[in-house]
């Protein structure tokens, strides 16, 4: 047992509880630097985690807990994300009224989830880390306790959550009926006896149904649009995010270390799963007015996309998720965090609050139109080289299997759909008729930074990837992959 | 650095310069353009004069590693297939940004677009690395979107727009499947082949030292680049793979896609091979590729990927009906660009990779092909006929003279490939040149219908002049640079297609004087409406440079062609048949091409 394992969580679950406190003491005016703080001591707590060695697993608590090469990268991933999310909440404070503390404390518990989920070896810490993470978002997604939709979206996201907790913990209760253990170090050793068993495959199925719930795969996307329109920008921004990574991170550890000999079973399955996410997701998000709505269905495609990845069964494949999921995390912060000034200012969440953003606000507009190239995949940003390193892995493996060609054939006709909606956004931007107020927007300062280092970011990783490339190539040596 | 990486990247800082200047010192901002642009084209002729012909290789070569795991390195170098065509783009960028000062207002969004377009395409010819070439290209796609959209003409302005785009994209990602796809059929260097079992280590392992024995836990292997086969000996259930030692079922000696899993035991040896990565180096792969070509499979479904590919990107028929709106709807400067430079990637992407590269692919496609770029010169020849607005009517003629590029390709001789990258400079001035024509018209009459205008030509001496210069060029008049171009690709396509295609390419010239000489009539000639009384020709020597500047290439180019093909052919014969051909001797030279001057 070594509790240094969990330094980490503990730290950041201790600031959780740390600003719950704190918010007694601090006057109204001044709670904004409750989350300002907060963000800054995640930063501090990102730059330690460079102090940790990812080339040498550590195993703890009797292997149900691990940090390795995937596990840290995950936890720097959340960390940067909660940070700008904090940011963003800061500058949301006025939509937020009171309950500004509370909310940065319960994010950071979703943080804390977050990161338990980057190190579960065993499935009972699986299931703890993903309750964790749904329970703190269905208070996130109905902060707005007073807007009608924000409750739409809570309850929603409750009656899907408890749904896919329930066919998770069946599953799991399968799983463990069929190998007697639930860690993942002992089912991995007996995996290729375990794969003709029907009891223990139905029970994966049924796990990953349930993961298919938290990354937004078709069939089990319904939730998504609705949940992120309803919620408080910020909640949508880390939901899309964080959750979505979090989903990823064990469905990774799950198929491609735990049971890689059953997931090149399932090879076809997620590669019907990808292509259906990604033209459902890209087809539904065409006629959409909502932005929020907008980037729930695509954030669906990208789901898609991310599951190619997964289904290639090959360290590229997975190294290409690890940097697709990096890139999408700058360029989606950056474009909600637009999203969340913009409606400070007006009450309309439509693409038309756009129209006229170009001299509204030359800096806003260049984020936006960052931030919707990157998703499109165009050079020179992060999301084109996320989308390339994708295709490769997929290409990759179209010499043993030619179902892969027709899976990247599906993957460019969503990105040319995508490409649709995306730029119709940057139209409206740039050249939309019906701009109404052309009055100069305001921005917070914490807002102008975090939307600087999306851009840099975004920017950074488009043109300069070779050292993410190198993080997320070492990160994947953990898996049991070709 | 090398100076192709230093005229790439004068616009691009330009254009970051640009976005830090205020929106309201108009003027500056166009200086600062202005003056990248021109020093990129001055630095462009420079490069051009100094480019010795017939050597072997590449020249003004520079070579940095960007992502080593994958094998991407910024890789520029021209031979005599680019070296024009960077030339043609510096020149052309300069006159496009001479002719925005139409543009009036948001001149700061304006320029930096431009810039980052012009910066973009300079780089992608210049690219010798299969990513960047790619990754350079697109860098224009939003430019062209945001252009067209704000600045454009018309009332299909928006249907352009996202026509253009969307198709120009579903070009480019198609290409980039075939890039990626010939990416990963270039065989690496001792590679094991998938599924592969081995009795002992596999051929070209290299002992591991300080490597750790082999008990049970898990280890890790530095290992610095590229894929690791690892080879123990023994039956231990331990297997190393990609350069961490981690317990795993026994399957024994088995290659997957890219590692082998071997078993180990106790102290025993431990082998390792360590793979270099694969490449997208055009030098490399083309070495690899002469060597050991590609499998017939793998050619045959990469080729009609590139075809189609790069086909749209540079208005194929039938997929050139992004062409004539987009360019029609665009402003004066990203037509020209678009037009002029960009549309020219298809086809030098044709030429540098597809069929080099996969030259078994290509012969079942070239027939078809054949008659595609028949569709180009004949069908869209005959749309030009029709069209009623000039810029139309350009941009149709444009996707018309695209086909005789095409004719050239299809031939696969020396001769036609090499009028084909005389036809992709010559029309890269030409399109400039008629765009940036038309552009003045729209602006001093506001109207491009053919029917409104007539006689212009009292009015407008220098502009109506450089007019009927233009169409004539158009038609393949010899002293302009089309004629050769088109000549030789005639050659070409006598000597290596059936000569009913060659007919109806011949016969289609006629369809091109046709319909330029029409305009002409109809727009210079006749009476003067009143309308267009009060109508200025360009004054000042400053707004007739752009213009006399791409006219003087044309002419220069059309005269003295000898100039452009003692550089190009020497590179196509690289290209097509993988060595250097000493330019032929004098006395037997094609008899048309005047002798070269002899150099004391």
């Amino acid at each position: 047992m070594n509790i240094f394992g969990l330094t980490f969580e503990i730290w950041v679950v201790a600031l959780g509880l740390l600003v719950l406190l704190a918010d007694f003491w601090t006057p109204p005016a001044h709670k904004w630097r409750l989350g300002l703080a907060s963000a800054w001591l995640l930063f501090i707590m990102l730059l330690v985690t460079w102090r940790a060695s990812t080339n040498v697993s550590i195993l703890t608590f009797s292997q149900s807990y691990v940090i390795d090469g995937l596990a840290l990268f995950f936890k720097r991933f959340f960390f940067v994300a909660a940070i700008l999310v904090l940011v963003m909440t800061v500058g949301f404070a006025e939509k937020l009224g009171t309950g500004l503390a509370e909310y940065c404390a319960l994010t950071l518990f979703a943080l804390a989830g977050m990161m338990l989920a980057a190190s579960a070896n065993h499935f009972a810490v699986l299931f703890v880390a993903l309750e964790l993470i749904t329970v703190t978002f269905y208070v996130l997604v109905s902060f707005q306790r007073r807007c009608v939709q924000s409750l739409e979206a809570g309850v929603k996201y409750l009656i899907i959550g408890a749904l896919s907790s329930g066919f998770l913990i069946y599953g799991i209760a399968l799983v463990y009926g069929a190998s007697g253990s639930l860690s993942f170090e002992v089912i991995a050793q007996k995996s290729a006896s375990l794969a003709d068993k029907p009891l223990f495959l139905l029970g994966l199925l049924l796990i990953f149904v349930g993961l298919g719930f938290k990354i937004a795969m078709v069939p089990f996307q319904i939730w998504v649009p609705d949940v992120y329109q309803g919620s408080p920008t910020p909640t949508t921004a880390f939901l899309a995010v964080g959750s979505k990574a979090a989903g990823f991170v064990l469905l990774l550890r799950l198929l491609q270390f735990v049971v890689p000999e059953v997931a090149a079973h399932w090879q076809k399955l997620l590669m019907v799963l990808a292509g259906l996410t990604i033209l459902y997701g890209n087809l539904c998000a065409i006629p959409q007015r909502n932005l929020k709505r907008l980037l729930g269905y695509s954030s669906i495609a990208n789901a898609g996309y991310l599951l190619m990845g997964v289904a290639a069964m090959t360290q590229a494949g997975s190294a290409a998720i690890l940097y697709y999921l990096s890139g999408y995390l700058f360029t989606l912060l950056a474009a909600f965090t637009v999203i969340a000034i913009i409606l400070q200012q007006t009450e309309v969440e439509d693409i038309t609050a756009l129209a006229g953003l170009n001299q509204r606000s030359p800096f806003l507009a260049a984020a936006m139109t960052l931030a919707m190239v990157s998703l499109a995949g165009v050079p020179p940003l992060a999301g084109f080289f996320g989308k390339f390193l994708l295709l490769k892995a997929v290409l990759e493996q179209g010499a043993a299997n030619h179902a892969f060609y027709w899976l990247a054939g599906i993957a460019i006709v969503g990105v040319v759909i995508s490409l649709y909606y995306y730029f119709g956004v940057i139209r409206a931007i740039y050249w939309s008729k019906d701009a109404g107020v052309l009055a100069p927007l305001p921005i917070a300062w914490t807002n102008r930074c975090a939307l600087l280092v999306c851009m840099a970011g975004m920017l950074y990783l488009g043109i300069l990837p070779n050292r993410l490339v190198e993080l997320a190539a070492e990160a994947v040596k953990s898996l049991r992959l070709a | 650095m090398s100076i192709l990486t230093t005229i790439f990247l004068i616009p691009l800082f330009a254009a970051l310069l640009i976005a830090l200047i205020p929106r309201n010192y108009r003027f500056v901002i166009r200086c600062v353009a202005l003056l990248a642009t021109l020093v990129a084209a001055a630095l462009a002729v420079k490069m051009f004069f100094n480019f010795q012909a017939g050597q072997p290789g590449y020249q003004f070569e520079q070579i940095v590693p960007w992502v080593q795991s994958l094998g991407i390195n910024w890789h520029v170098g021209v031979d005599g297939v680019n070296v024009g065509l960077i030339l043609m783009g510096a020149i052309v960028a300069f006159a496009a940004t001479c002719l925005s000062k139409e543009i009036q207002s948001r001149e700061k969004e304006f320029y930096f677009l431009l810039l980052v377009m012009a910066g973009g395409i300079l780089g992608a010819f210049a690219s010798l690395d299969l990513f960047f070439f790619y990754f350079l290209h697109e860098l224009a796609l939003v430019p062209t979107f945001i252009m067209i959209g704000v600045w454009g003409y018309g009332e299909r302005k928006n249907f352009a727009t996202f026509q253009i785009t969307l198709y120009l994209s579903l070009g480019a990602l198609i290409a980039l499947v075939g890039l990626i796809a010939l990416y990963l059929a270039v065989p690496r260097p001792n590679q094991v082949p998938a599924g592969a079992t081995f009795a002992g280590p596999p051929p070209g392992a290299v002992p591991i030292t300080n490597a750790p024995p082999i008990i049970g836990g898990i280890y890790s292997l530095s290992v610095t680049q590229g894929q690791t086969y690892i080879w123990t000996k023994g039956t231990n259930d331990h297997a190393l793979a990609n350069g961490s030692l981690a317990l795993l079922d026994s399957r024994p000696f088995v290659a997957a896609t890219n590692f082998v899993l071997i078993l180990g035991k106790t102290n025993a040896p431990v082998t390792a091979l360590v793979q270099p990565p694969r490449t997208f180096d055009i030098p490399t792969i083309t070495a690899a590729v002469r060597k050991t070509p590609l499998p017939l499979a793998s050619q045959k479904f990469i080729f009609p990927l590139l075809l189609f590919g790069f086909g749209i990107l540079v208005s194929l028929w039938p997929f050139h009906t992004w062409a004539p709106l987009g360019y029609g709807s665009a402003p004066t400067a990203t037509a020209m660009l678009h037009a002029g430079v960009l549309k020219k990637f298809g086809l030098y992407g044709l030429i540098r990779i597809a069929i080099p590269l996969l030259p078994e692919g290509a012969k079942p496609w070239l027939h078809v092909l054949a008659w595609l770029c028949l569709g180009n010169i004949l069908y869209c020849g005959w749309v030009a006929m029709r069209q009623r607005d000039l810029n139309l009517l350009i941009g149709n003629s444009s996707v018309a003279h695209m086909g005789f590029a095409f004719l050239g390709i299809a031939s696969l001789s020396l001769i036609g490939i090499t009028g084909t990258v005389l036809v992709m400079i010559a029309h890269g001035f030409l399109a400039a040149l008629t765009f940036g024509l038309s552009g003045y018209l729209r602006q001093q009459l506001g109207t491009l219908e053919i029917g409104e205008m007539g006689g212009l030509l009292k009015k407008l001496p220098f502009i109506g002049t450089l007019l009927v210069m233009a169409m004539f060029a158009g038609c393949g008049l010899p002293g302009f640079a089309n004629f050769p171009g088109e000549l030789l690709v005639m050659f070409g396509a006598w000597k290596g297609l059936s000569n009913f295609v060659m007919v109806l390419a011949w016969g289609a010239l006629i369809v091109g004087a046709i319909y330029a000489l029409r305009a002409v009539r109809n727009i210079l000639h006749g009476p003067l409406p009143e309308r267009w009384a009060g109508v200025a020709d360009a004054a000042g020597w400053w707004r007739k440079l752009p213009f006399a500047l791409l006219l003087v290439c044309l002419l220069g180019f059309g005269v003295y062609p000898q100039m452009l093909v003692t550089k190009v052919e020497p590179g196509v014969a690289k290209v097509l048949k993988g060595e250097e051909i000493k330019p032929l001797p004098t006395g037997k030279r094609l008899p048309w091409l005047p002798v070269p001057m002899k150099k004391n």
